[in-house]
């Protein structure tokens, strides 16, 4: 699948995030090499990849901190670097780390933030109270930010990000830290925003963009690899399925017999693994059962987007 | 508007750190009155240098050397987090984020000239010249100072700034704010007419203790005028180089 074609843009249009060729590198170090995106409005928009993938970069110029070598990029039109107060008006970002100030109290930071938009401050009030009832900060909405838990500081970053009432929000590493139950908490109030915001959401937790994304571009190397939905991206390793046959006794002859019908069968702790949408069940019974081998359970299943990274990488995804 | 939220925001975490806060004020409070009591110990015939008017506005200086060093701080610590890059990505120039980290500064920076001046009265200080004229001296250094702070909260690291205070805090110090620049003489003096420190200091206690007006302070002004408009706009250009990178 070519990350340009899965990327591009559908319906016509202006994206509200575009770039194309965008290259940006740090001494020798390439950081980001050449990548072409377009996100269409109200898109959620995944960027995933390993640590040191390139994410935060590509973010860090299309929200105008970085300047790019190479390539162009522009936020609903705005070009990110002859447009950029044009291009900031329209985006509002979430950090990677949580960027709040501490001394202040939720409040406060919602109104210096908006404030720095140019919302007026009954606006800011207004939405201030939505957000934090939605986002469960009212009740402590008063207490100065450091005394928050790493959860609470998380969902006021967010609520930073949305009080501008952004028309492109970008998420980097979300809930990056935050313990599971928080982390699902988190994917609601990303959830929840779908539709009406173009969202671009870096992430380095595969379910997390299986779960969120409407479409999703995996990165490797600064370079996106593969893009396209998840169903899109499934299917193009060996028609998006598995067959797992959990059993003793699975032998080299046994393998044998199998790979003579499916030469895509892997040896698996356990079992064997078949990729393939057109694996018969009972025809691998068939032909182990007079091997000898026990066979314990076997059935199909979808593949992971961590055997799409796999299969596409050659490297075994490590969060 | 936008610099205003900015300001708001600089000021309350100010105001919520009062142990600098007081120290911004006391300090200098303290040093003037262990000078002056040194002055008065040793005598005025013995030591013409350590009498209140003299040192007043030496310990303005200082008092705006800590402002410096905590407006440094403030936008160095930013930086260190990732508030400042989120900031920067909203719809701000580079001079409105200049403008709302020194604003706060600029009221204490007021307070603490008039509490050492009205201290000093108590120990002899002289006004012959003009009170604004002095005020619009030092008010411009104070400006000076904090853009200075700007200057190195956009480029140093917080461990950094304090390496640059003790710069600028010996600079104010062999420009005359409590020595006697005249008596070192030679390539110290010229030196320090090359910082706009040791002119600030002459030209206030021309007007103070001789009653000199614009025109005899004209060209000592010119250098704080220059130095303060030169250093504003450095901190300008060097935070807009900050904003992408």
């Amino acid at each position: 699948m070519s990350a340009t074609g899965g990327a591009a843009v559908g319906g016509g249009g202006v994206p509200a995030l575009e770039a194309t060729a965008l290259a940006r590198s740090y001494g020798d170090v390439v950081a980001v090499d050449g990548v072409d995106l377009a996100i269409r409005e109200g898109e959620l928009f995944a960027l995933l990849g390993p640590n040191g993938s390139g994410k935060t970069t590509t973010i860090g110029m299309l929200c105008c901190l970085l300047r790019p070598d190479r390539g162009s990029a522009s936020v609903r039109g705005h070009d990110v670097r002859t447009d950029a107060r044009a291009a900031k008006a329209v985006i509002s970002v979430v950090p990677q780390e949580t960027a709040i100030a501490e001394h202040l109290n939720a409040w406060e930071n919602l109104r210096l933030m908006g404030g720095l938009h140019g919302v007026p401050s009954d606006e800011i009030r207004t939405r201030s109270e939505q957000l934090l009832d939605v986002l469960g900060l009212a009740g402590r909405a008063d207490e100065r930010a450091k005394k928050y838990s790493g959860g609470m500081k998380r969902r006021l970053s967010i609520a930073m990000a949305l009080v501008s009432d952004p028309e492109v929000l970008i998420l980097d590493e979300p809930t990056l830290g935050l313990d599971p139950q928080a982390r699902r908490g988190m994917w609601e109030h990303i959830a929840s925003l779908k539709g009406r915001t173009t969202i671009l959401l870096t992430t380095h937790y595969l379910e997390e963009a299986d779960a969120l994304a409407d479409r999703i571009a995996i990165m490797d190397a600064g370079r996106i690899i593969a893009a396209g939905t998840a169903s899109e991206l499934k299917d193009s390793i060996a028609g998006g399925r598995v067959t797992e046959v959990r059993a003793v006794g699975i032998d080299g002859s046994a393998l044998e017999a199998l790979r003579a019908v499916y030469p895509q069968a892997t040896p698996v702790e356990g079992g064997v693994d078949i990729a393939g949408d057109d694996v018969d069940l009972y025809r691998v019974q068939d032909l182990l059962r007079p091997l000898g081998v026990t066979i314990e359970s076997i059935g199909g299943t979808q593949i992971s987007l961590d055997d799409v990274f796999l299969t596409l990488t050659g490297k075994q995804w490590r969060e | 508007m936008r610099t205003g939220q900015l300001a708001r925001r600089n000021l309350k975490s100010l105001l919520r750190d009062p142990l600098s806060l007081g120290l911004a004020l006391v300090l200098p409070v303290g040093m003037l009155l262990i000078l002056i009591a040194v002055g008065n110990a040793v005598g005025e015939t013995e030591a013409p240098w350590m009498t209140a008017t003299v040192l007043t506005p030496g310990i303005a200086l200082f008092g705006y050397v800590m402002l410096m060093f905590s407006s440094a701080m403030a936008l160095s610590r930013d930086r260190d987090s990732a508030l400042l890059d989120r900031m920067i990505t909203t719809p701000v120039s580079a001079s409105d984020f200049i403008a709302g980290y020194s604003l706060p500064y600029l009221p204490v920076a007021l307070a603490q000239t008039v509490v050492l001046f009205v201290i000093g009265t108590f120990f002899g200080l002289v006004m012959v010249g003009s009170v604004g004229l002095v005020l619009v001296v030092l008010g411009l250094m104070a400006v000076f100072y904090i853009a200075l702070g700007m200057i190195f909260g956009t480029t140093l690291t917080v461990n950094q700034v304090s390496g640059a205070y003790s710069a600028v805090l010996l600079l104010t110090i062999f420009g005359g704010a409590w020595i006697d620049l005249s008596a070192l003489g030679g390539a110290f003096e010229a030196v320090a007419n090359l910082f706009p420190f040791a002119h600030a200091l002459d030209a206030t206690r021309a007007v103070m203790a001789h009653g000199a007006g614009l025109g005899e302070i004209a060209s000592d002004l010119a250098w704080v005028i220059g130095y303060t408009l030169a250093a504003a706009a450095a901190a300008v250009w060097l935070f807009r180089r900050q904003m992408i990178r």
